[in-house]
Order: structure tokens, then sequence, then C-alpha cells
């Protein structure tokens, strides 16, 4: 080979070297020894097709390496990032927004870049981020201060940085952004700073916005008239998790959250749509082709921000394009995700604030949030919240980190809006801390506690549930030898049989799992990887 | 200067975590308004003529913002000074206010101001105090140290827990009781707890972490170990007792 051949050969290795087309992400399911994106697949299932790690072996998983960050400047701070790993190499983000690549064998760093957040950054509950996008040979992070940003995978180094939204006004970019075809999918987080929620698509290689679906209609929009006088200007409806997308239907399906202000609803007559909703819409244009609101007119701070599932099931005899959302609200539903049509739906915990949903899923009102404040089921975290679920299709079960039998009491004020200042307008007790453990748990057991159960579609019911003393804010991780990847508040991180709910392993993390969890294969070896406290773990086989 | 400037963006998070309040919030409230604000308002929060705190209507804030916004600044013009609170600080006395106007009535169904230098006695003396109580380092552990209750809890709570103990049992002050496999009764304070095991400490004052497999029962009990003084001390007693536990503030 000669010089010049050599050197015409380089560069084109090097484009090559880390691609990550959207060919790639589409087909994830069919190169599970990486993590492509949020969900590991477009479908939201985080399902892998590794079976190294087995029912029978997962008893001799031992810890490979771990990552420390820094730790955080605030004890809401938590690591809530799902890592990527492309060929062998992870890139994850720690809060609020340092992102990291590093060799996914040995932990070993190549490279850190650390954003430098505006201080004007405005966050309800924590400065946090929960993952990165990859296309072609660049990173997508949002920033907390508000901005889209490309990074370059290879060595760190910032491409382009877009504004999406004021931080003084309390819009941020917690989202891990998802890729559709050739664009960036992402929108702001700040519903409790009365923002005007949106999904929007941005043009990869500029960052120029291409569409932007409003989640609260203004005025010549469809569903504006849900919302009564000014309300729509701060009403909410923001984006803080990622969606999935069906390549054949050209849809991406995602959650939005609560209305705002969180418990006041007389100022906002109406159902208020798109807040705690999911949208379909048509990848190319943003054009809505249905929505299902699983909490109209919402009292409760109720986002519907949870991974929408897709899978293809055998629906009352006939195959089915469902969608599975398990909601905050303490509902599981599934819709046809071709039509938005309801199919079912169920409670998978105690749930006081509806009496049950209607024959359209509509949900039948029984709590409010008052002045005088309203006991009701589930508290305000949620029945389940960001923690994302997990579907196997060789089980056929729903997985859900719950919260089971907690409860607020739901206090409505009246407030004027202020820019940058939360638009609450009441509160919500918490007999178990919200966002952060305490150093110890002392409450009785009848004060709520976590579990992660698995629901049978078809029924809605919980065939069985793995029971925990403190509640959980981990996500679910379902592999193809019937495993269930889990964590806790207290630490633990387990392996759970898929079929039972039977604990096969658990190791103590010493931090709080508020992520979810990844599995990848490097030389034929499988891993799995899970953030806790402020440290990523990531496990192996013992050799 | 950056450093201050981050620090003070933070700061406000912590209170407004979770949206919500929790009862760690009101509790932490509580302490900053018994050791500061109850010198003028006092621990009911109606020390001062025509204002009551524990009503939740305030005469010059129209919301919580504003509140906050008058415990840090205080109200120009008026005895009411400034207060060195951080944002998130003031959040969590606001929290405690709202917290006294649901509480039950905390009037102190004795209105006797006892006697502090009897009280002291009863409680080292006739009331056996200390066998589970600590004061100044001493006394028993099976119960909630003393040493602060002055600052922590208002005379009226403090009258409830003598004659009613079992009408408030705080999340720091739960009881374990369990049985191990040999049939062996098991009791102490509940220090933490995970889904497979309970850390305590026992009677005999010593921290044991319990295997829950280990364990034929465990209970965490919604009643208080400690006896109702009702029948066992006087009106005038439990009033001097009161008026003793009221003046322990800790080493400030």
């Amino acid at each position: 080979m000669t010089v010049r051949r050599l050197t015409l050969l380089l560069p084109c290795a090097l484009i090559m070297s880390a691609q990550v087309s959207f060919e790639r992400i589409e087909r994830a399911a069919q190169e599970p020894r990486n993590w492509l994106t949020y969900s590991g697949t477009l479908t939201g299932q985080r399902y892998s097709s590794l079976t190294q790690i087995t029912s029978t072996n997962v008893k001799n998983l031992e810890m490979k390496w771990v990552l420390q960050t820094r730790a955080p400047a605030e004890p809401t701070s938590k690591y809530e990032a799902t890592s990527l790993v492309v060929d062998g190499v992870m890139y994850t983000v720690q809060p609020p927004n340092v992102l990291v690549a590093l060799d996914a064998v040995s932990g070993r760093v190549f490279w850190t870049y650390a954003y430098n957040p505006s201080p004007a950054a405005r966050l309800c509950c924590g400065r946090i981020n929960r993952g990165l996008a990859i296309l072609g040979n660049t990173l997508f992070m949002g920033t907390i201060d508000g901005n889209l940003m490309a990074i370059d995978a290879r060595d760190g180094h910032p491409v382009w940085t877009v504004p999406i939204g004021d931080p003084k006004a309390g819009y941020s970019v917690t989202v891990a952004p998802l890729i559709v075809k050739n664009k960036v999918i992402a929108g702001p987080a700040g519903g409790e700073y009365g923002i005007r929620g949106f999904l929007a698509a941005y043009d990869p290689e500029t960052g120029k916005e291409v569409w932007r679906f409003n989640t609260i209609p203004g005025p010549g929009e469809p569903g504006h008239e849900t919302w009564g006088g000014d309300s729509w200007q701060h009403g909410g409806g923001s984006i803080w998790t990622p969606g999935s997308y069906d390549p054949d239907l050209n849809t991406i399906f995602w959650g939005v959250g609560n209305a705002g202000p969180d418990w006041n609803g007389d100022v906002r007559a109406g159902d208020n749509l798109y807040s705690s909703s999911v949208i379909a819409l048509d990848a190319d244009t943003g054009k809505r082709k249905w929505h299902f609101q699983f909490t109209p007119h919402d009292e409760f701070d109720f986002d519907a921000t949870q991974v929408p599932v897709l899978a293809d099931i055998n629906w009352e005899g006939k195959p089915r394009k469902v969608l599975m959302f398990a909601n905050r609200n303490g509902f599981f539903y599934v819709l046809d995700r071709v039509t938005g049509q309801f199919l079912l739906g169920k409670p998978f915990v105690k749930v006081t604030w509806a009496s049950g949903l209607d024959a359209k899923g509509v949900p039948i009102r029984v709590g409010h949030s008052t002045p005088e404040g309203m006991l009701v089921y589930p508290d305000n975290q949620g029945a389940t919240n960001w923690y994302n679920p997990a579907y196997s299709p060789r089980t056929g079960l729903f997985y859900i980190p719950s919260w089971v039998n907690t409860y607020s009491t739901y206090t409505s004020r009246v407030e004027a809006y202020l820019e940058g200042n939360q638009f609450t307008s009441g509160g919500a007790t918490h007999d178990v801390p919200a966002l952060r453990p305490g150093a110890t748990n002392r409450r009785l057991p009848e004060q709520g506690w976590g579990a992660i159960q698995a629901v049978d579609p078809h029924t809605g019911l919980v065939k069985w549930q793995f029971k925990m003393a403190d509640v959980t804010d981990s996500g679910v991780l379902a592999t193809a030898s019937d495993l269930v990847f889990a964590g806790g508040r207290e630490g633990y991180f387990y392996a759970l049989d898929a079929r039972t709910g039977n604990v096969l392993w658990k190791s103590m993390t010493g931090g709080q799992v508020s992520a979810g969890p990844i599995t990848y294969a490097v030389d034929g070896k499988q891993f799995v990887s899970v953030p806790a406290g402020n440290a990523i773990f990531t496990y192996g086989l013992r050799e | 200067m950056r450093l201050s400037v981050l620090l003070l963006a933070a700061l406000p998070l912590l209170a407004q975590e979770g949206h919500g309040v929790t009862p760690a919030d009101i509790e932490r409230g509580g302490l900053l308004f018994l050791t500061n604000c109850a010198i003028c308002h006092g621990p009911d929060g109606d020390g001062v003529s025509g204002v009551d705190l524990a009503s939740n209507h305030f005469r010059r804030a129209a919301n919580d913002r504003e509140l906050n916004a008058i415990i840090r600044n205080g109200i120009p013009g008026t005895p009411m000074p400034p207060g060195a609170y951080t944002p998130g600080q003031a959040d969590m006395i606001v929290a405690y206010l709202h917290s006294m106007a649901t509480a039950p009535k905390t009037v102190l169904r004795n209105a006797n101001p006892g006697d502090p230098q009897r009280g002291k006695a009863i409680v080292e003396g006739k009331g056996a105090c200390l066998t589970c109580h600590r004061v100044n380092g001493v006394g028993g552990f099976s119960g909630p140290d003393l040493s602060e209750i002055g600052a922590n809890r208002r005379s009226a709570d403090i009258e409830r827990s003598l004659l009613d103990p079992d009408a408030e049992i705080r999340a720091d002050n739960r009881t374990v009781q369990a049985v191990g496999r040999d049939g062996k009764k098991i009791t102490g304070r509940l220090l933490n707890q995970d889904t497979y095991s309970l850390q305590i400490l026992n009677s005999d004052a010593r921290l044991v972490s319990l295997q829950k497999a280990n364990l034929r029962e465990f209970e965490i009990m919604k009643t208080s170990p400690m006896p109702s003084y009702k029948e066992k001390l006087s009106t005038q007693e439990v009033a001097d007792v009161v008026s003793y536990l009221v003046t322990l503030k800790g080493r400030r």
C-alpha cells in the first residue's frame, strides 16, 4: 500500500468509525451489543435480546467498574441519565450537564465536556439530565438553562448550541432527545414555572427548528378552546421524558406534562389539552394525528411524562399495534396506536382521585384539590413517574416501577403568575420524601412503599410485584433471558425473574437508583450498567 | 463572586423540591420558628397583639412568596426585623406556619404556669423520666433525648405528650417490637430500615441490625412505650414538668 493510498483511506475510516446512521437506530434491536437510544430501541420497550446473563448464572454477576462523579451541588441533582453505548464506547451525562465518553469495558475516561449552565437556570426538582441522543458522529444534549446542544462524539467539542426557551422564565431541557430520521426531537421542561410547552424537531446539522407542535394550543389551534380565558399562556404542558417512534406509521408518540398552575384548576376552566396526554405526531410535519388525555383538567400534577411503550400484540384474537402507558395518575392504559382508541385502563395502585374510567377511558372524577386540602391517593409523585417502564415480548408482561399506596393532601391557592417564579398555586404534602431519600427511613408501612410490578396488558391486572420497604425512582430493563433489572431508593440493584418477580441477584450500591439500567456487550461479553447515587455501576459475569 | 451567585440560585430549590413540602421541611421550619420567631410571636404564633400566625390569614402577604419575603426582609416601620434566612429556610417557616393552622388546637389544657425547679425534681425523681430519656448527657436511651426539647416543641405539644403519649409519634421516635427465631423478644428504637433489615437501638442501648429473615415477626409500633402521666401526676405537677422542659434548649 502506498503512502498516498493510506492517507486517502484514513479520513474515510475515521468518518466511518463512529457512524450511527438512523438506519442503525431504527434497527437497534438487531445489534443488541449497543444501546443507541434512551430506551434501547425506538419502541420504548427497554428490552434487550442479549442472553449471556441468564437466570442461572446471574448470581455470578460482579462489579466490573465504577465511575465516580463529583458530588452534586445539591441533594436533588440526581444521576437520572441513561447512558448510550456505541461499539464499546459509553456516553453519559452526569448532573447537571457534564458529558463523559468512556471505555464501556473498563470505565476509563476518553474525554469529559463540562457545560457551564447559566446561573439563571431554575428547576423545580433538581439540576438533572436524562440522557443523550446520537446521530452520525454527533451527540445531542439538552441543558438545564434551556438549550439544545450538539457535541462531537469523537472529542467532546461543542458543535452548536441553540436556545429552546428562556431559562429566566423557567424553561429548561432535561429530556433525552430522540432521533427520528434526520431530526432531533426535544422540548422544554418547566411545568412548575408557568411555561407554555411544545415538542419540536431540530436539524441535526444546524440546530434550526424544523417543526413545532404546541402542547398548549394558542388561538386558532385545535384544543385552544379547552383553556379558559388567557390561561393557555402559562399552561405548562412540559416535555421531560423521551417519547417513542413507529417507522411503519411514521408517527412519534410523546407524553406531555401537567397543566399549570398545578393545583388550582379553577383558573384554567376546561380540559386543558394537551396537558397530561399522549400525543401522536407525524414525524415529518409535527402535525397531530391523534391524542389521548389521561387526566383532563389535572389538579394533582399528574404529568403524563412516562415513556410510551409500543408493541404489536395479539388483542382479542387479532394482531394489533398498541401503545401501553403506565401513568403517574395510577392507571395503566392500552391504546390502539393507529387510531388512539382506548382499549383498556386499570389502576395498578390505590387510586381515589377517580372512581374508575368510563368506556372511552375518561376518568370519573371524585377527588379535587381544594383550598382546605383534600387527601387523595396516589401522592404527588404519582403511582409512577419519569422512571422508565419495560416490556418483554417474551413474557408479554409490562414492568412498572411503582409507588404503592402513597397519598398527598392537595391544596389549591390563588396566585398571580410572575415570570421566573414557581406558578403552582397550591401545595401537596409528602409523607414519602418526593425526590431524595432521607438519610434514614423510619416510616410506617401504611405510609406507602415501592415495587416493581408486572402487569398483564390483556387484563390490566398485576401478575406479580416485588415489594421494597422504600419507594423506587429506578427505571426497569427487561432481557431475553427473562430477567428484569431495577433498583430502588435503598440502594439495592436487583435482577428479578421476569416471570415470577423472585430476586435472583442483588447488589448494594449505597445510593439511590434514579435512572434506567441498560445492557450491552463488548467482545462477546455482556454488561449491565446503572447509575446510583453519584456514580455509574457496571456489572458482568465473573470469569 | 461567582460562587455566591450560584449558591443563591441553588438554595431555594431545597425547600421547593418536589414542589410540595415534606414533614421534614415543616419540622425544620418549626425549629427555626421556635428558636427565632417565638420570642415575640409566642410558640403558638399569637404572641403579638392582633397577629395570629396560626390562622393562615396574613394581612400583609397575599401568597407564600410575599410571606417568604416578609420573613427575610422584615416589615419596615414595625418591630418585625429582617431575618437572616435563605429563601429555602423561609419557605420551611412558611410551611410550618401553614401546618400550625391545620394542627389540632394546641392551647395548654393547664393554664397554670408551673414551677421549673419543681418540674426538674419530678423529671429526675418521681416521674422517673430519665429511665428512658436523656437530659444533657444523663439518663437512658430508649426514649428521645430531651436536652433541646424546649427549642423543638411547643409547651402545648409537650403537655399533650405527657398526658396522651400516643396522640402524636414522630417518625424519629418509633419503636420496633420483634420476636426472633428463638422466640426472644426484641425491642428498640427504629433508626432505619430497608427491604431486608431493621436498624435499631435496642433496650440495652446497643446498635443492632436485625435481618427480617431471622425474625418470626416484627412491628413498627403506632403506640408509644411511654406511660401517660394523666393519673400519675397532679395537674400542678404536669404544669411544673412542662415549665421545666421548655427551658431545655440545648447548648446554644
